[in-house]
């Protein structure tokens, strides 16, 4: 079974090879000329004048939480696929259910305007 | 001496003949990139009326490699208030996620070869498809990371925007191939593709279900690598140049890399899942033709995809967002029932 | 040979677990156990668990990563104000006590493990950690759970836009 793997592991080492090597050559080659100017965070040729500490919109909280609820769901579905000729009429009603319940779940963010960017 | 070569390799056929193929695949994938620039510049001048690049080599041909030549010998400024370490790993992640996704992406059918049953890819996992997920949704990192380390607010704000689309686009991505998973009953790439070699189950794409997945997928698709119209993260007119804004040199180029790896990698998939993968149908089923064929429906994909960003303006986040929210992730689901239902009944 | 891969793996894992300890800003930390999960992974397809292992990395590595690293993006804090966090003195003593609880489960888990049989592992079936595998126990022995866990998910739906929404009006 681990067989497999191989391809795929010295396709990892080589993509950490390939990328680190990037990063490190542009490093080395290129030029070093710094003065402060340069070296300043870039603002349209302006000093800086909002600093990015601020606070962002909860919004995208809530996008990552619901993110992360239906990346769940999308995980359980998998094995369901795999099975479905198998599980039959059985595994549709079960499935069914466990949608149903979380397209409530949807339809209470979405009338609650979580989905809502303005 | 050499016959414990020998010995070697005949003991470890197997083995030796995967390291090969991942270290083809990877260089190939890297050698496929320049060239997709360069298709790029010359259909996106085609398309607005101008020559594109045709002074470096026939058709313009060096003129991605000059550049990457120059983006190479360019500095690379490390602004002084970002956190260097974290400013290094980003682009690193991105190509990294980028190349290792595309390692069980299969390109022909197996076949003999030195009496080992193969095929052309690196490997040939159970859940394939799965694996492209898990691999490719890391890349987020690279966006969230360039974003925090940079210090700049336009970067920051270009992050958190492209790791917030990239997510909601996930979701409708999956349920979008559960749907091919559902018809062919397998998460094994290389399996989706026999499943649709003959003719009354040929193509995925002409099943009624399947073919809204096949446009929900595709669109998810293009949210997913970056591209126009859902480009977000390189709003020049808000964002300057979203999360990318510090990045200079060969470091900025390699965030282009990971876009355009993941291009070739989403185009393979939608191949592979909906468009028949290798099969001809009429042509002999050689190792050749089929990676000709296959070859050929993911350029045709990647010249769709291009076609695409000349052709429509960029949209707005906020319809972004409800787009991918409100219309794709309802249908998704409901499609992926549709499509259970037909089975079942 | 396998121990020959478990070794470094877990070796790295448990680098990245005291990384993301000590590393003083929370992205490091972050990332840290991002790694020790893409390591975690590593550990499962070596004991066969190949479902679990791209579970590991889907659910773990690739969504509830991503909620902390949005959290920290939105807070935003800088790093002043992380210092101010963490010199508070309560914030000193709860940590001791969690440690210490820690430490206890810790060699509880030691203790059992040092009494299983570990030179004999049981015999495991062909199919074991595959996706057909894991699915058939999921819908047909454990199917209770299974629906329950949708009420779960939808319960964090909902406790998730309260708790948005209250900041937002």
């Amino acid at each position: 079974m681990l067989e497999q793997y191989i391809g795929a592991t010295v396709m990892f080492i080589m993509a950490i090879g390939i990328a680190c090597g990037m990063v490190f050559m542009t490093s080395v080659l290129g030029p070093k000329r710094h003065f402060a100017e340069k070296m300043e965070p870039f603002e349209c040729g302006e000093k800086q004048i909002v600093s990015p500490h601020q606070r962002f919109s909860v919004k995208f909280y809530l996008v990552a939480v619901l993110f992360v609820l239906f990346d769940i769901e999308a995980v359980f579905f998998f094995p369901w696929a795999i099975l479905f000729k198998k599980l039959g009429m059985f595994g549709f009603v079960e499935m069914l259910f466990f949608i149903i319940i979380l397209g409530v779940g949807l339809c209470y963010v979405w009338i609650k305007g979580g989905l809502d960017w303005e | 001496m050499i016959d414990g070569i020998f010995q070697f390799i005949d003991e470890n056929t197997y083995l030796l003949l995967g390291i090969i193929k991942a270290v083809v695949i990877a260089s190939a994938l890297l050698g496929v990139v320049p060239l997709l620039v360069w298709l790029e510049r010359r259909l996106m001048g085609r398309f607005q009326v101008r020559l594109g690049p045709n002074r470096v080599g026939p058709y313009g041909l060096g003129q991605p490699i000059s550049d990457s030549i120059k983006l190479l010998f360019k500095e690379s400024i490390i602004q002084n208030s970002a956190d260097k370490f974290l400013f290094h790993l980003a682009p690193v992640v991105v190509v990294f996620t980028a190349i290792v996704s595309f390692a069980v992406i299969p390109m022909t059918g197996p076949f003999e070869l030195f009496g080992e049953k193969m095929g052309l890819w690196a490997s040939n996992i159970n859940s394939g498809i799965l694996f492209v997920f898990a691999i490719s949704g890391m890349g987020i990192y690279g966006m969230v990371l360039a974003g925090l380390s940079s210090n700049n607010k336009y970067s920051l704000m270009g992050g958190l925007r492209s790791s917030a689309q990239m997510i909601s686009y996930e979701l409708t991505l999956g349920l979008a191939a559960l749907c091919v998973i559902v018809h062919t009953g397998s998460l094994n790439l290389v399996d989706m593709v026999e499943r649709q070699n003959s003719w009354p189950n040929a193509l995925n794409l002409l099943n009624p279900p399947l073919m809204i997945a096949f446009v929900l997928f595709f669109i998810a698709g293009i949210a997913e690598t970056n591209r126009a119209p859902f480009d977000l993260p390189e709003a020049e007119q808000e964002l300057v140049a979203g999360f990318h804004t510090e990045y200079t040199g060969m470091k900025f180029a390699m965030f282009f890399m990971g876009e355009y790896i993941n291009m070739v990698t989403m185009s393979a998939l939608i191949t592979l899942m909906f468009l028949g993968g290798w099969n001809t149908y009429i042509l002999p089923d050689w190792a050749i033709i089929g990676f000709v064929a296959f070859a050929f429906k993911v350029s045709f994909l990647l010249c769709v995809f291009i076609w695409l960003r000349s052709t429509f303006p960029r949209i707005r986040y906020d319809r972004l967002m409800t787009f991918g929210w409100k219309f794709l992730l309802p249908i998704a689901i409901v499609n992926l029932f549709l499509e259970a239902a037909i089975r079942v009944i | 040979m396998e121990l020959l891969i478990f070794y470094p793996l877990a070796g790295f894992c448990v680098l990245m677990g005291l990384g993301v300890i000590i590393s003083s800003s929370p992205i490091n930390s972050a990332l840290s156990l991002i790694a020790m999960m893409m390591g975690l992974a590593g550990v499962f397809v070596l004991q066969q668990a190949h479902f679990l292992a791209i579970l590991q990395i889907i659910v773990y590595a690739g969504a509830i990563m991503v909620l902390f690293m949005f959290v920290i993006m939105l807070l935003n804090l800088k790093s002043a104000e992380e210092d101010t966090w963490s010199i508070r003195p309560q914030n000193t003593y709860v940590s001791v006590l969690t440690g210490f609880l820690a430490l206890g489960a810790l060699y509880k888990i030691a203790c059992v493990i040092s009494q299983a049989k570990l030179d004999s592992p049981a015999a495991v079936p062909d199919d074991f950690g595959t996706v057909v595998r894991v699915g058939t126990t999921l819908f047909t022995d454990f199917v209770l759970p299974f629906e329950v866990a949708s009420i779960l998910l939808l319960a964090a739906m909902v406790g998730a836009v309260v708790l948005a929404k209250n900041k937002i009006d």
